[in-house]
């Protein structure tokens, strides 16, 4: 098996490619060459711009030279080769993307890289290995938490951060009164990660994966 | 998405003097939306200005009692704010009731006010929208209308307004601070923020082209019972089919405002004189007038019902 770093582009990858992908292929100094080399079409050549951002990933800190239209997801991605976030829906509806930035969980499709700079990101790469699961992927294994696994990255992540959203006492749609002690109830659970979407409909083995978890913790 | 190039403001006086200067140019906070239409096209910014790094990030209390909310404060952050959960908990609620916390988490204050329409022929960029490319002409009238608007409509448009926070901002009279390109500013009560379609519905607020609201101020507490209802076609993460902001106080008095019926939070105040009437007779004022399609007609006695839920809660 070929490790992230060696994936190859194949076809698909460069018809669906990410604009950053494009730079790299059309420097913009390739891109202002073309666009003088046939005047008719300048105003059509669009000049992808590039940007640099700092920030740190699962404990690394990177220097990124950017197209400004790199999400956060894509950089995650095809930049730094951390594949565990996935793409689902790629317009914040389906939080397969998520991922925790400075403790607070986030959509890394609907945010752009160089928005970040100096900023410290978890992905699910940082939370625990195969050998040393973090607490709550070994919950979602021990409790078939998925099937296809798609969306299990972006599930882990939220999970582990609305625990945190809870301990903070920040308070949920559901909560009944706003100025009391939140509890890890299962509606409480099912309110705050709505934002997952899992199309295989493991949600109430997610529930009790994150139930057993918020258990252990206290 | 289009190209487009970046900077960081360092103040909010250089930030709007940035936008007035630069053609294309639009300011970026949490980005939800914004990138959202990027990707689609419907918004193409060439140049974006990050905000983010600007101190408005702070809820502080005013002289004359109120909160004076930041505009970068995340919609995470505002509702969970203890002072908010107390005295503003209609705040509170419609934030909470609003996207994913996800989105919570990166959505701003300021930016929330600004989201654009989910009227699905706005996102459909081969339909013609007035919204996205004036003159066009609307493809919703005639359309799938379920979750359009069914009062202050025009001919030109028929889209709601998105937010939930501005639904709770509208019923506690809240006051839009700005600051211009040319480092004047200005308070804008909420009321007046936000426009109807008429025959403009790309103009969505009273915004002058390069002004950046730096913070959202509430006035002194009102007390009362304080209730933000959202129906809706799931029970999580979905945009209003309507909404119901009250503050009911003891004597039965209160306030009422309307989400998910106008293309503005709505609220109209002769209608709360009918408070002590009950749902009935406070609904014939709030959507009088109106004029929903064959699909949303459900809407106006959705209204009805969930404001005599909402008055039957206030009493309990």
């Amino acid at each position: 098996m070929k490790s992230p770093s060696d994936l190859d582009l194949s076809r698909r990858d460069l018809l669906v490619g990410t604009a950053a992908s494009l730079a790299v292929t059309a420097p913009p100094s390739v891109a202002n060459a073309q666009a003088s080399a046939d005047g008719s079409q300048a105003a059509a050549v669009e000049v992808p711009s590039i940007s640099k951002v700092s920030f740190t990933v699962n404990g690394l800190a990177h220097e990124l030279e950017l197209d400004t239209r790199t999400t956060l997801l894509d950089a995650l991605r095809e930049h730094l080769h951390l594949t565990g976030s996935k793409k689902g829906c790629d317009q914040g509806q389906c939080g397969a993307c998520t991922v925790i930035v400075e403790g607070r969980r986030i959509s890394s499709c609907l945010t752009l890289a160089v928005m970040h700079e100096g900023r410290t990101i978890t992905t699910i790469e940082g939370l625990g290995t195969p050998d040393n699961l973090h607490p709550m992927q070994a919950a979602f294994v021990e409790h078939d938490g998925y099937q296809c696994g798609y969306c299990t990255p972006g599930q882990i992540c939220s999970a582990v951060a609305v625990l945190d959203e809870i301990k903070a006492g920040i308070p949920s749609h559901v909560t009944a009164d706003l100025n009391t002690q939140l509890q890890v109830t299962t509606a409480e659970l099912r309110e705050r990660m709505s934002g997952n979407i899992c199309r295989c409909g493991a949600y109430s083995n997610i529930v009790e994966a994150i139930t057993e978890v918020a258990g252990r913790q206290g | 998405m289009k190209p487009f190039t970046y900077e960081r403001a360092h103040s909010p006086a250089e930030a709007a003097a940035a936008a007035a200067r630069t053609p294309g140019a639009k300011f970026v906070a949490g980005g939800t939306n914004l990138l959202d239409l990027m990707k689609l096209q419907i918004e193409t910014p060439t140049h974006l200005i990050d905000v983010n790094g600007l101190a408005l990030d702070q809820i502080k209390t005013t002289p004359e009692e109120g909160l004076r909310i930041g505009a970068l404060v995340r919609n995470t952050d505002l509702a969970a704010d203890p002072r908010v959960r107390r005295d503003y908990g209609l705040l509170s609620r419609a934030l909470l009731a609003g996207a994913s916390g996800q989105l919570r988490n990166q959505a701003t204050t300021a930016g929330n006010l600004l989201q654009r329409t989910r009227c699905p022929y706005f996102y459909d960029t081969n339909q013609p929208c007035n919204k996205r490319e004036p003159g066009s002409g609307c493809s919703a009238i005639g359309g799938f209308t379920r979750q359009h608007a069914v009062v202050g409509v025009s001919e030109a448009c028929i889209a709601t307004h998105p937010s939930d926070m501005a639904v709770a901002l509208r019923a506690l009279d809240a006051t839009v601070e700005t600051i211009r390109p040319d480092g004047t500013t200005r308070s804008i009560p909420i009321a007046n923020f936000h426009r109807l379609p008429g025959d403009s519905p790309h103009i969505e607020t009273v915004l002058e082209r390069g002004e950046l609201i730096t913070a959202i101020t509430l006035p002194k507490p009102l007390g009362g019972k304080q209730i933000y209802r959202k129906v809706r076609d799931r029970a999580s993460y979905a945009f209003a089919l309507v909404s119901v902001a009250a503050i009911v106080q003891r004597d039965g008095r209160g306030r009422v405002a309307l989400g998910g019926v106008a293309h503005k939070p709505w609220r109209v105040e002769a209608a709360e004189a009918e408070m002590p009437r009950g749902a009935k007779a406070i609904t014939a004022q709030l959507l009088a007038g109106a004029t929903p399609t064959h699909d949303n007609a459900f809407k106006v006695p959705l209204v009805e019902r969930t404001l005599g839920a909402v008055l039957t809660e206030a009493k309990g």
